[in-house]
């Protein structure tokens, strides 16, 4: 039990575990750190907590990092609770630009950074 | 963080949103010891305030009384910043500031993988704080420029003795930097990008 004035251990490996359904892993859901997600539906009610906040911060793109840090979980916890969003189809996922070398990805960032 | 609810976890502000174009990805990363001033040189560049992203990582602990089969445990949290840099309505440049000690780095599984290339940021009181990095990166063959950080009371060596201290060849590109000036970043991103297309043209012509 949690007694008055103890700070409750929201890092706790338990309460990630409980999170996930005792799910882990980052490899098995094929996301990038840079994968960017957008919500196909809003949120609905009923939904666990943590999907409904996904679901709402990626109104507009935002990669799974920025997810990670807007709802201050791990990457890790996250990537298995956007799997559970991508197998039901209520998000999107925008996989990273190709691995190198693409001379035409390396030409638009030094494009972009000049024109800072 | 106690008192954190997920209703009102707080998204991204409105004017941070990327656009509904935004299609793909690319990152960088920006690694060395401790206080080089790595998240200095994200905040410089990035369009939004650097965020931080933690994992935690559980440890047996070892030499502790075995409580009645209680297993003890210590928990090491490891975090990075990051910003992020809108190139055009389709490409979104992410820089990633990473502790430079390599045991950290298996928790952001795949950080390297697709990494354009990396940034190793120096401080000349600290050389031996990047031989890990720089060991790291040269075996998973991720390309690399080096800038030093000037920090004011630093010693300045020149480039040949950087370069034999770092055990650096002669293609690596090496600069010096202000990571706290936005065109100083702003040139070793430039410096890694242009590294990478002189790259990408000599592997085209053989």
């Amino acid at each position: 039990m949690t007694q008055v004035g103890e700070e409750w251990d929201e890092g706790g490996p338990e309460r990630l575990y409980v999170l996930t359904g005792g799910r882990s892993g980052f490899d098995e859901t094929g996301l990038d750190l840079v994968t960017l997600i957008v919500s196909r539906t809003p949120p609905q009610i009923g939904m666990q907590p943590e999907h409904e906040s996904i679901l709402r911060v990626c109104a507009s793109p935002l990669s799974v990092v920025e997810i990670s840090a807007h709802l201050k979980l791990p990457v890790s916890i996250v990537s298995v609770l956007l799997a559970d969003l991508l197998a039901e189809e209520r998000v999107e996922a925008r996989a990273p630009a190709p691995a190198l070398p693409d001379i035409d990805i390396i030409k638009a960032v030094i494009h972009g950074l000049q024109n800072l | 963080m106690a008192s954190r609810t997920f209703e009102t976890a707080a998204g991204p502000r409105s004017e941070d949103a990327l656009p509904a174009s935004a299609t793909s990805a690319v990152k960088i990363v920006i690694v060395g010891g401790f206080g080089v001033g790595k998240t200095t040189l994200v905040r410089s560049v990035s369009e939004i305030r650097p965020l931080t992203t933690e994992e935690t990582m559980t440890q047996a602990s070892t030499g502790v009384d075995d409580l009645a089969g209680v297993e003890r445990k210590s928990m090491t949290t490891v975090a990075m910043d990051f910003g992020r840099i809108s190139l055009n309505d389709e490409l979104v440049l992410y820089l990633f500031g990473t502790p430079g000690q390599q045991r950290f780095w298996f928790l952001w599984n795949g950080l390297f993988d697709g990494a354009l290339g990396a940034v190793v940021l120096v401080d000349t009181r600290r050389l031996e704080a990047s031989f890990d990095v720089l060991g790291r990166l040269e075996e998973s063959q991720t390309p690399f420029v080096v800038a030093v950080n000037a920090f004011d009371e630093a010693p300045s060596y020149t480039d040949g003795e950087l370069r034999e201290a770092l055990d650096l060849t002669d293609e690596v590109p090496l600069m010096v930097c202000d990571a706290r000036n936005r065109e100083s970043s702003k040139g070793v991103l430039l410096a890694l990008m242009q590294y990478l297309h002189s790259l990408a043209m000599t592997s085209e012509a053989t």
